[in-house]
Order: structure tokens, then C-alpha cells, then sequence
């Protein structure tokens, strides 16, 4: 009993001290600008960007092959800050401006047509959703990134992606309605 | 010489171990949907089953046996096979960085593949000596690679094919599965045993 318990912690012990060596001894440097940027994207891995997750995403941006824009959840916000670290000057520039339309959304249940079928609360890749079965579902908005996953897989249609209430770190001045000529006339 | 031939020549066609011992079938009609795939899995099996085959050998000699504990012997073969997995996938992606990312996903699978553990039990059930695990690992490894390749062009032959509706996909899948099941049990005669 002894025996068995010693020589199973003990070849355990040497193949992890071995795994652990390996992983020091050949550890592949990634730039730590495809870190940083892995940091900032949701890390949801929702693949709306089409590339093979978050990690993906960020290697593509970091070669140069896809736009600091292209990141749906995470909307303006993760955007800018991506810009900031790739260096590339976007600011009001028309990528970003375009983005100003789909502002980040969070998902909303709609309690009157859930039937706690638990299959949203599966699904989401944040566990934003609180529930249990046969209970009415609801959403942290904090922890959601507007991936659509549950909208998909809800049966009752009882999920839709809304705007998320504007906060500081979200909050940007709107597009002027009127074009800048006019405002000038105006104004004289 | 002509005993590694007959080892060599029995795991990979005689007894083959997905067609006749019927082990590592979830990636046979997993992975076989496409020959590059195919291929790219069966390189990665070859590796790891043939390093699995010494490795558990020598925990199977060097520990198990002294110690009388061969009760254990799944328990620390799985976790050898869990750790060759590992250690594989830490060297190639530092020291061939283009195979690791043909072989991405499907390295981490080979974890779960039951002809690895298979071939390391039957290994020490047919009382092998090191050589001959190593070269009944790797003969494993080659017939499972022929037969998965082999597979995959049938696939991608019969994704063409206007095949019934009430067979296609997984169905007509496992009927030729079978039959090429039958085709191979005609290298039964090729040995004496």
C-alpha cells in the first residue's frame, strides 16, 4: 500500500519535474505584444473575428494581416486600446468611426418567456448567465462580452443583444448629425 | 533480423490494430475525413506510440515488476502516455514549429487514443523484451497510419458518390469500414501464427 502510494507520487513527481524542465528548457518566445493584446481581446474565443480564437486574433493583428477593428464584442473600446499598443493611429480615423454603430452589446433576457431550460447557461463562455433548471435566467453584465452564443441556442427567443448602459470607459461623443459646415453657418 | 521483420510486418498488416484488434476506432472514423489530416494524425500517433511503447516498457520493468505492483499498471501507463503526449508537444513546437502547427490539434488527441495504451498492455501480456516493444509500438503505429490514410481516400471517394440517402455519412462510413475490415483479415495467411 505504501509502496504503491511512494512509487505513484514518486513517477509522478519525475515525469512533472521533466514536463516542467521541458517547458523552461524549450520555451518558445511569443512577442509579448501578441500577450498584451490577448489580454485585452475578451478571451471568449467566440471566433466572430474568423480566426481560431482570441489567441489567433491577436497573432494576425501582430503580423499585420487584420485590423485593430476586428473584434465585434469587444466593440470601440478593446479597438482603441489595440491601436495603442500596434501603434497605428486611429483615432476618428474612418475603421473606428465605423464602429461607433455597433456599440458593445450585452445580452438581455427577457424573463417572461424564459423557461429555465438551462441551455444559454450552458453555452455562455464567460458564465455571465445565473440560473438553474426550471428557474428564470438572468445576466451579469459585467461579465458578458456580447458573443451571440446563447442568442443562438435559446429556444424561446427569449434572449436579444442590447446596447451596454454607457459608463465612463465606454462613453464617446456622438457623430455631429449635421455636417460641420452647417454647424458653422449656424453658429455666425 | 527476419524476427523484427515478421514483428514488423505482423502488427502492421496481419494484425492490424484498428481492422483486426479493433483498437483506436475514434479516430479511424474521426480523423479520416480528409487524407492530409489523415496523414498528419498518423504521424503524430507513430511518434507517440512508438516512444509510449519504450517508455511504458521501462516503467513496466524498472518500477512495476520489483515492486509487485502490477495492479497499477493502467494507472501509471496513462499517466506515461499523458506525459510522452506532453513532453512531444513542448519539444516540437521549439524545434519544429511548422510540423506543430500541421499537427495542432490533433497531438493533444492521441492522449485519449486507446491503440496507445492497447499496444503498451499487450506489450507486457506477450512478455516483450525492449527491442521488440519498440519495434511492435512502431509496427502498431505504421498500420494504424496505412489503414487510416487508406481510409481517408475511401471517404473523400465516396463524399462524391451519390450514395442512398438513408446511407450517407456515418452509416456508409462503418459499412466500408467493415469491409475493408475483411479485406485486410486476407493477410491472416501470410503468417503461421
Amino acid at each position: 500500500m505504501i509502496t504503491a502510494a511512494a512509487s505513484m507520487s514518486a513517477l509522478g513527481l519525475g515525469l512533472g519535474l521533466l514536463l516542467g524542465a521541458a517547458a523552461r528548457k524549450f520555451h518558445v518566445k511569443t512577442p509579448p505584444v501578441v500577450d498584451e493584446m490577448e489580454r485585452i481581446l475578451p478571451g471568449t474565443n467566440c471566433g466572430q473575428c474568423g480566426y481560431p480564437g482570441c489567441r489567433g486574433a491577436a497573432e494576425a493583428i501582430a503580423e499585420g494581416g487584420a485590423p485593430v477593428t476586428l473584434c465585434p464584442p469587444g466593440g470601440r473600446d478593446v479597438a482603441l486600446k489595440l491601436a495603442e499598443i500596434v501603434g497605428v493611429d486611429c483615432s476618428g480615423g474612418p475603421e473606428i468611426s465605423g464602429m461607433t454603430d455597433i456599440e458593445p452589446q450585452v445580452a438581455f433576457i427577457f424573463e417572461d418567456h424564459c423557461t429555465g431550460c438551462t441551455k444559454c447557461f450552458k453555452r455562455c463562455p464567460t458564465d455571465a448567465i445565473v440560473g438553474a433548471a426550471k428557474q428564470i435566467h438572468t445576466v451579469i453584465w459585467d461579465a458578458c462580452t456580447g458573443c451571440d452564443a446563447c442568442v443562438q441556442v435559446c429556444p424561446t427567443e427569449a434572449i436579444v443583444l442590447r446596447s451596454k448602459p454607457r459608463t465612463l470607459q465606454s462613453w464617446y461623443w456622438d457623430k455631429p448629425d449635421q455636417p460641420l459646415a452647417a454647424l458653422r453657418t449656424g453658429a455666425a | 533480423m527476419q524476427e523484427f521483420f515478421m514483428i514488423l510486418l505482423g502488427t502492421a498488416l496481419v494484425n492490424n490494430v484498428v481492422l483486426v484488434k479493433f483498437l483506436g476506432l475514434c479516430p479511424f472514423m474521426g480523423v479520416s475525413r480528409r487524407v492530409d489530416a489523415a496523414i498528419g494524425m498518423g504521424l503524430a500517433t507513430t511518434f507517440v506510440l512508438t516512444l509510449a511503447s519504450m517508455a511504458s516498457w521501462v516503467v513496466e520493468t524498472a518500477i512495476l515488476v520489483p515492486l509487485g505492483l502490477g495492479f497499477l499498471r493502467i494507472l501509471s501507463f496513462i499517466l506515461v502516455i499523458a506525459a510522452i503526449v506532453q513532453f512531444t508537444e513542448t519539444v516540437m513546437r521549439k524545434l519544429a514549429p511548422g510540423l506543430y502547427r500541421a499537427l495542432g490539434i490533433y497531438l493533444p488527441l492521441i492522449t485519449t487514443n486507446c491503440a496507445v495504451l492497447g499496444v503498451a498492455l499487450l506489450n507486457i501480456q506477450e512478455a516483450h523484451d525492449f527491442a521488440q516493444s519498440l519495434l511492435y509500438g512502431f509496427g502498431s503505429a505504421l498500420g494504424f497510419t496505412t489503414v487510416l490514410v487508406l481510409f481517408a481516400g475511401m471517404r473523400e471517394r465516396l463524399a462524391q458518390l451519390s450514395v442512398p440517402a438513408p446511407f450517407s455519412g456515418p452509416p456508409i462510413a462503418f459499412i466500408s469500414a467493415g469491409l475493408l475490415s475483411m479485406a485486410f483479415m486476407g493477410f491472416a495467411g501470410l503468417t503461421p501464427n
